[in-house]
């Protein structure tokens, strides 16, 4: 296991590095000048050309690559062209909003998931079975800045009951407060994600409600609860959790516009307004944390997966050898 | 009200008594919106709804419209104010002095200011912010209008002098932009130490803003003990937040469809003010077709800006046919000189040598209105025989293809500074307007001794410059100010993206 988690690990630093590359070229390779933003009509070419020497555009691109990296090992992501303000501590505020809504957003999406996607596939053949399948189909088409729009005109504008947007000033320090700001969003994005993982939990419960094991198991006297607690679940859960590594991600990724529709000071807004100014430190500085957080999920949810499958674990072992 | 307050200005205890005579701070009262006169609270939290968050705190480093919405005569003051209505008075300036060549202003500073910091102003002060707009590396939008600053004195604590190198007749007005900053100050780009009636409370980035109540305050204190800015990327959020009392102002309406959910709704109040925000239809007048000024008046004549702007605002807007809004003290109506009239449009056209029309690209901003304007003028000038060509760019590529480069033949922009016709007068301007006379005229308006002598030759650009279509002025925007009817109190024109909070009132 140590060895696995040393190669696992240097696997990561590696990607890590070549993402930093790739972030850094093709931001590059983007037509358009990061200098203008920081100007109005009126200015001057002098002004022009002193902005872009400030922010350093007038270099060599090796040389503002290298400097990127050193200060990326530093744990320095450097400061904005147009703010001129770190990005690090911007980042680190964002996150304050984003990491929450996703955690919630995907333990909601989960724990309605399951039960869900159990019951779509155990009666199946069932007419609420095949509606709670239906259902779910009809979730995945439906775009999460609609569902937002939707929830916010029943519960903010008709029933004026929550907020339509917007995160307290003080962020966390009064926690009812704040979670009152999330709750429209974490329904709108559990929703959207609990559609698609109730149909990857239906079929992985299909393919064991149709194995030779569990048949097996209830032959010698199990009762089917026992049956599925003991093998059923871990062999259902296996392929569901590489798919909620990957689900886990475009969520934090996704967030930009159901932070959009309610107002939320996340980093998908940040990294929006980075984009159009051209502000290269700022959608480095995200991107690069954004990659670092995907690769750290896949890394955990590998991990978890050979904890609960010993076929994998024993695959280990021999590569270890 | 303001020019009573104007008069009463030179003496700081005849001020204090006429603004509380009055009611309310001097500048906004007389233009502020709301109905409600009556008891209000004193210590409310006044809610402001905005799109425009600052990039920072420090308007020579790029803070941007934002910073000036929310810190201008808030936070900061100037030695002038530029009030709602467009005047220029007295501020952290008691009185000034013109010596008689013109070149050499003396002010004297206001006593008893004080710094949000503790320290008292000084003339050090003053000689700092002024350097601070002029410096190398600033970013400010008004550097250039600072170009001829000689040199900055403080014989004593309470007196400036500055001498200019050329007369100058806007400086006062021009220096209602510079903020008076503790020459001490340090991180302007996340803190602030300024004079105003407000001092900082958190900015809380992508998010909020607060400003909380100054006691040393000099003047009078605000009808308000805090007010939070709360910024908004999507204009249907921000009427949201507006919908369900999240914000009980926004300063600056810009999503037409909008309205129509406020007007007629008794707990909203719809306010019509004067913005200085121009959409140009402006010609590369450098270059054929459009170097020919009976090209561009057959343009101007082919669209009807009329229809145009009932669609995009509905009722709301301006024409006004020139770059001089009315709140620019040399306003005039223009619209009829280069008036809707396909028959003229034609006529034009054979005149210059095209009676079979032609073909021009037309670079095109990618935000609203651009591009739906954008179709209308190629809807309209196909009655004309001219076919458009609309080619979509990013700002960013506008400010590099067009500004920077001139390489185009017509583009859209807005323009949304006041007194900014004085850009015709500047050849190297990127429409390339050149005319000796105005460039002429524009020189000698700011050279001019009085302010009656400017406007006349200002009113003299603008006609020239609208006889000769320089560009073709679509409209002007609408300045839509949106309040919940319990407050009173607000600016309504927003002049220069300038809010000032302080009047603002909330009923008890």
């Amino acid at each position: 296991m140590t060895a696995y988690l040393l190669r696992r690990t240097a696997f990561l630093v590696v990607s890590l590095l070549l993402a930093a590359a790739v972030l850094f070229l093709l931001l590059r390779l983007l037509p358009g000048d990061p200098a203008n933003s920081l100007l109005s009509v009126g200015a001057t070419p002098d002004q022009i050309e002193a902005a872009r020497h400030q922010i350093g555009t007038d270099r060599p691109l090796p040389e503002q690559f290298v400097s990127w990296l050193g200060q990326l090992a530093t744990f320095d992501l450097g400061e904005s062209f147009v703010s001129t303000l770190p990005v690090g501590p911007e980042i680190a505020t964002r996150l304050v909003v984003t990491v929450p809504l996703t955690l919630l957003s995907f333990v909601l999406a989960v724990v309605v998931a399951v039960p869900v996607g159990f019951v779509a596939a155990h009666k199946a053949n069932t007419w609420y079975g095949s509606i709670l399948s239906g259902v779910s189909q009809l979730g995945i088409a439906v775009p999460v800045f609609w569902v937002g729009m939707l929830l916010i005109t029943v519960f903010s504008l008709s029933l004026r009951v929550l907020p339509a947007g917007g995160f307290p000033q003080d962020d966390w320090a009064d926690p009812a407060k704040a979670l009152t700001s999330l709750t429209l969003p974490v329904i709108t994005v559990a929703l959207v994600m609990s559609a698609s993982l109730i149909r990857y939990v239906r079929s992985a419960t299909l393919d064991v409600l149709g194995s030779d094991y569990l048949r097996t198991s209830r032959a010698l006297g199990s009762s089917f609860a026992r049956a599925m607690w003991r093998h059923g679940l871990r062999n259902a859960v296996v392929p569901v959790i590489s798919i909620l590594g990957i689900e886990l991600a475009s969520t934090f990724l996704g967030a930009v516009v159901v932070e959009s529709v309610f107002a939320l000071p996340g980093l998908g807004g940040m990294l929006v307004k980075g984009l159009a100014q051209h502000d290269y430190p700022v959608i480095q500085g995200i991107l690069f944390v954004s990659t670092l957080v995907v690769l750290v999920i896949g890394f955990v949810a590998d991990l978890v997966q050979r904890l609960i499958d010993p076929r994998l674990r024993h695959s280990l072992a021999r590569d270890a050898r | 009200m303001n020019r009573k307050t104007t008069s009463l200005i030179g003496a700081a205890a005849a001020l204090a008594l006429a603004l509380t005579a009055c009611g309310g701070t001097g500048s906004t009262s007389s233009g502020g919106g709301g109905a409600t006169a009556g008891a209000y609270d004193k210590d409310a939290t006044i809610q402001i709804g905005s799109l425009y968050e600052p990039q920072n705190l420090d308007n020579t480093e790029g803070g941007g419209q934002g910073v000036t919405e929310a810190f201008n005569g808030n936070v900061y003051e100037g030695l002038f104010r530029l009030t709602d209505d467009g005047k220029v008075d007295n501020l952290l300036a008691q009185d000034y002095k013109v010596g008689s060549d013109g070149l050499t202003y003396t002010f004297t500073l206001r006593d008893g200011v004080k710094f949000h910091s503790g320290k008292a102003l000084t003339s050090a002060d003053v000689k700092y912010s002024i350097e601070k707009v002029i410096a190398p590396d600033s970013q400010s939008a008004r550097k250039s209008s600072f170009a001829g600053i000689k040199k900055i004195e403080t014989p004593d604590d309470h007196t400036v002098t500055v001498t200019l190198a050329t007369k100058s007749i806007s400086f006062v007005y021009n220096l209602s932009y510079v903020w008076i900053i503790n020459d001490q100050a340090k991180s302007l780009t996340t803190s602030e130490d300024g004079t105003g009636p407000y001092k900082l409370g958190t900015w809380k980035r992508g998010s909020t803003l607060s400003l909380d109540r100054f006691a040393g305050y000099w003047g009078t204190a605000p009808t308000n003990k805090q007010v939070v800015f709360h910024y908004f990327t999507d204009a249907t959020a921000l009427n949201n937040a507006l919908l369900t009392d999240a914000v009980d102002v926004v300063t600056s309406e810009q999503s037409p469809d909008a309205l129509a959910q406020f007007n007629g709704n008794q707990n909203y109040k719809v306010n019509n003010g004067h913005s200085t925000t121009k959409l140009l239809l402006a010609f590369n007048d450098r270059k054929a077709p459009f170097d020919k000024p009976l090209v561009r008046k057959a343009i101007t004549s082919a669209i009807d800006n009329k229809k145009l702007l009932d669609s995009i605002w509905g009722e709301y807007g301006t024409l006004i046919g020139s770059m001089v809004p009315p709140t620019d003290p040399w306003y005039e109506d223009l619209t009829k000189v280069n008036p809707y009239d396909l028959t003229l449009a034609k006529k034009e056209l054979t005149d210059a040598g095209y009676p079979n029309g032609f073909e021009f690209t037309l670079d095109t901003p990618n935000y609203d209105p651009h591009p739906t304007a954008a179709t209308f003028i190629k809807s309209e000038l196909a009655k004309v025989g001219v076919t458009v060509k609309i080619n979509i760019i990013t700002a960013d590529q506008w400010y590099t293809k067009v500004y920077k480069n001139r390489d185009f033949a017509a583009t859209m922009q807005e323009h949304v500074n006041d007194r900014d016709v004085v850009w015709y007068g500047d050849p190297d301007f990127y429409w390339g307007y050149d005319n000796p006379q105005v460039t002429d005229w524009v020189k000698q308006a700011e050279e001019s001794d009085t302010a009656d002598q400017q406007t006349a030759l200002l009113k003299k650009v603008n006609e020239q410059i609208a006889a000769d279509a320089a560009s073709d002025w679509l409209y002007l925007y609408p300045q839509i100010v949106v309040a919940s009817s319990s407050l009173s109190g607000y600016p309504l024109n927003g002049l220069n993206s300038q809010f000032y909070a302080y009047g603002i009132k909330k009923s008890a």
